[in-house]
């Protein structure tokens, strides 16, 4: 795998010598997510493997080019697991692309996002120098925490060669339970609920159903699930169901409008948007299928102390992310430059204005 | 960019002997109160250090501005005048990263006291810096929710200083660190701009400077709010307290406890010195006979606990336990952590000094550190005591030391050098939980490759161009590394070979 990992280096130290953009690419089951595709494409596929795994540690090492499915494999035969829930997006999707995303699932509210499981990376940067931050530890303060800034900057401050992340141990027991109620109640319900000790994994809520899925020790599944009332699933339906969500599969997403994704304060209101909504994270991840402009969705996000990114759409002449404030802006710009001086990688990916500094 | 300025950040350290004190006290009179300046040598005394006594400085003034307003205007006119300055929480610190700048001010946010908010329905607090750890939890207890990372420094640590080092704590193998726990984190730049990292929603737009600014040890910007997420408070909790004749034996214990699949809220080490030493002072009833002891908890609804200890047992009595007991009582599980929580006072009941170490290592090689370490304690002629956070191969050995001994500070620094470097030889890191501050600076030359510290300057950079911030801390210059390198030739490998030795 030297050879392979070399390839990229290389590939990144000509790009610089000609401050000619390229675009940091697995199976590109996530190239619908971000603002602009540019550059020639790097295929990070190449480096692929799991170098190391060890249950007792609870930590997975991989190259990025892994497939998630491969990795999610791997654990399962040890009864454990990505515990943040990673979207696939496609039967190929790679780990590399997975953390570059930062885009995590159903789980999200209950574990930690991707953000919070990395523990490590390898990463080549902007002079196509490769280092190592982070480590095989679960405690770790020594320098910067590059492993999770490089998490969700979607490959614009440099290629991730290499993953360590926290796994866990998969639930004893599983339950899903169904409730009728509208959304406004949902809401309340799920603060509410969120405020004690139960074993909730996860929680969606459309059209007048709310599906909240319990996991833990069986016991603890099993009083709440007492406690709570609800109408049991089937698991196997279940499972789907919960797979439908994090995979975008289910029915909801089946809509030509844009698909935006509202990340706000759980406890924040129904939001009163035109178009259909669902509603995950214990309130606060809010999917809404809309042709309203821009403008009136990324006002309510800011009203209930979030923001809103255009999570799918055909065209995307509006900023895909929220713009940031002028302060924070210039940060991320200098940061740009602190590790990609040549502004080679995924330019524009995230905010246009990376793709002129 | 002056002509005097090195061209690359970090390259080595920066020169503050020409900052002007009497044009620093003038400006900053101008935007404090009297009161909020300290300037004479006793009342800059208790300054001097952080929870790392053996290193002492006098800054050249203590400012104690009443509010964020005035933490811009001190930062402005640093910024402007190029003085360092240097934040301070409540001082705990264990690695000097509080430590004083000689030529710089001293910020300390010990007047930022006020909890905000405690909103139980979104489960969170929005809080000031100088707010203690522990006073979150005691705010947020009427609702039944707490704030789960808890050093062993939280009746006095700020969350301020928290957020500066990614503290963690006994339970976060399971809650988390710091960065696990917070939502945002309002601050100021050197620039004197007010910057938000991070929202109340689960995550931000952009890149996760919230996660960047966690653990950077006050070298990025100033903390002035803090948003902590808040959990339930669990309603059970129970300790496991489980007796091995072997050390070996109890750390594949760790390891079984982790492969049965638990994940337990607490687990830690203590080797016989550690127990033999807190026996004497709190009585906890450890078998002292016992080569080491764990401390395994479970927490949860009481179904749950019954369910995970009757499994947590299994295991362990599997893994050779000589003993195990479970706690009967909430003051019985308090007794079985006392003397964990009070081995820091014991070392310095038996010790006219002790130093504590920090370091992380892949929980499988705990034996092999500890067998190193014995031989340490003859190579240096030195005692240690060893405890461990198990869960997470977080270990604090501590060294015993009187510092009046002539020599003996020396042999202890150069003793825990060697367990640092051992910890990243054995895959791990030099602090886990302590930060790098001052104390670990040079360690950082061994964990981390040129390009990578020059990353590290970068980012620096990126936020406090002129590096003002915390000067000399956290992240070593080039030059520093080279330096140490020429000194510490190990095993004939020179770290940095392509700098130039001077």
């Amino acid at each position: 795998m030297k050879a392979e990992l070399q390839e990229l280096q290389d590939q990144v130290r000509a790009a610089a010598a000609d401050a000619r953009p390229i675009r940091l690419r697995g199976s590109g089951s996530k190239d619908s997510y971000g603002q602009t595709l540019a550059g020639d494409v790097v295929d990070t596929r190449g480096y692929a493997g799991v170098v190391a795994y060890e249950p007792t540690e609870l930590v997975i090492t991989a190259r990025c080019g892994t497939r998630l499915a491969e990795i999610e494999s791997v654990l399962a035969e040890r009864g454990q697991m990505l515990a943040f829930e990673p979207p696939h997006f496609g039967l190929d999707a790679t780990l590399g692309g997975c953390v570059s995303a930062g885009l995590s699932g159903p789980r999200r509210p209950a574990a930690g996002g991707v953000r919070d499981f990395v523990l490590g990376v390898k990463l080549i940067d902007g002079h196509a120098e490769l280092m190592s931050f982070g480590g095989q530890v679960m405690k770790n303060v020594a320098g910067y925490d590059v492993s999770r800034l490089v998490c969700g900057a979607l490959g614009t401050l440099g290629l991730i060669a290499e993953v360590s992340l926290k796994v866990l141990p998969k639930p004893f027991e599983e339950s899903t339970l169904l409730f009728r109620m509208d959304q406004a109640q949902a809401l309340d319900k799920l603060n509410e609920w969120g405020g004690q000790p139960l074993p909730v994994s996860a929680s969606a809520f459309c059209d007048g159903a709310l599906a909240l899925r319990l996991s833990g020790a069986g016991a603890a599944v099993r009083a709440a699930r007492e406690r709570l009332g609800g109408e049991p699933i089937d698991a196997a339906q279940a499972q789907d169901f919960w797979s439908g969500i994090r995979e975008q599969t289910d029915p909801f997403f089946d809509d030509d409008d844009p698909l935006w994704r509202l990340s706000v304060p759980s406890t924040a209101g129904p939001l009163d948007l035109p178009g259909r909504q669902l509603i995950e994270w214990g309130g606060a991840l809010r999917w809404l299928e809309s042709a309203a402009p821009a403008q009136q969705i990324r006002e309510a996000a800011d009203r209930a102390g979030g923001h809103a990114t255009l999570f799918r759409a055909a065209d995307k002449v509006v900023p895909v992310f929220q713009p940031l404030p002028a302060a924070l802006q210039a940060i991320h710009r200098r940061l740009k430059q602190a590790f990609d001086p040549m502004g080679i990688f995924n330019p524009g990916r995230m905010y246009s204005e990376n793709r002129d500094e | 960019m002056g002509a005097n300025e090195t061209v690359e950040p970090g390259a080595r350290d920066k020169d503050f002997s020409q900052v002007d004190k009497a044009r620093l006290l003038a400006q900053l009179a101008r935007v404090l109160p009297a009161h909020a300046l300290l300037v004479d040598a006793e009342d800059l005394r208790p300054y001097e250090c952080d929870g790392l006594s053996a290193y002492r400085e006098l800054p050249l003034v203590v400012a104690l501005p009443d509010d964020e307003a005035q933490v811009v205007a001190i930062l402005k006119i640093c910024r402007e005048l190029g003085v360092p300055v240097v934040a301070r929480g409540a001082g705990t610190g264990l690695s000097g990263g509080a430590m004083p700048h000689k030529f710089g001010v001293l910020l300390s946010l010990a007047k930022f006291k006020r909890i905000v908010t405690v909103d139980p329905a979104s489960r969170t607090a929005i809080v000031q810096p100088g707010v203690r750890n522990l006073s979150i939890s005691e705010a947020a207890a009427p609702y039944g929710l707490y704030y789960a990372p808890d050093p062993s420094s939280q009746i006095a640590c700020t969350i301020g200083g928290n957020v500066a080092e990614n503290s963690g704590g006994v339970h976060c193998l399971k809650y988390g660190l710091t960065v696990h726990n917070l939502l945002r984190v309002r601050g100021v730049t050197i620039d004197g701009e007010i910057v938000e990292f991070g929202n109340h929603a689960l995550d931000a737009p952009g890149y996760d400077l919230l996660a960047l600014v966690t653990g950077s040890e006050g070298m990025l910007a100033v903390t002035t709010e803090v948003t902590v997420k808040l959990v339930p408070k669990p309603l059970l909790a129970v300790c496991l307290l489980a007796a091995f004749d072997d050390v070996v034996k109890a750390g594949n214990a760790v390891a079984d406890v982790i492969a049965a699949g638990i994940i337990p809220a607490g687990l830690e080490m203590m080797d016989q010195a550690a127990t033999a030493a807190v026996e004497e002072y709190v009585r906890a009833g450890y078998p002292l006979d016992a080569k080491a002891i764990l401390l395994c908890e479970a927490d949860g609804t009481p179904d749950e606990v019954e369910e995970d200890v009757a499994r947590m047992k299994a295991v362990l009595e599997r893994s050779g336990a000589t003993e195990i007991r479970v706690s009967t009582s909430e003051a019985e599980r308090l007794k079985f952590w006392s003397g964990r929580k009070a081995a820091f006072p014991a070392a310095g009941r038996i010790s006219a000094d002790y130093y504590c170490m920090d370091g992380t290592i892949p929980r499988k090689r705990i034996a092999e550190l500890l067998a190193a370490i014995a031989g340490m304690e003859k190579k240096y002629g030195l005692r240690c005591i060893n405890v461990f956070h198990a869960g997470d191969g977080n270990m604090h050995p501590l060294i015993l030391f009187d510092a009046n001994v002539p020599g003996e500070l020396e042999r202890t620094e150069a003793f825990g050098a060697e367990i640092l470097e051992m910890s990243v030889a054995l895959g791990g890191t030099i602090t886990g939980e302590h930060g790098v501050g001052y104390e670990k600076i040079n360690q950082m030359c061994v964990q981390f490759s040129t390009p990578e510290l020059r990353a590290f300057h970068r980012i620096k950079a990126a936020f406090d161009p002129d590096g003002l911030l915390n000067p000399g801390k956290a992240i070593p210059t080039l030059n520093r590394c080279a330096e140490y390198g020429r000194l510490h030739v190990s095993g004939g490998h020179v770290p940095h070979p392509e700098l130039p030795r001077f």
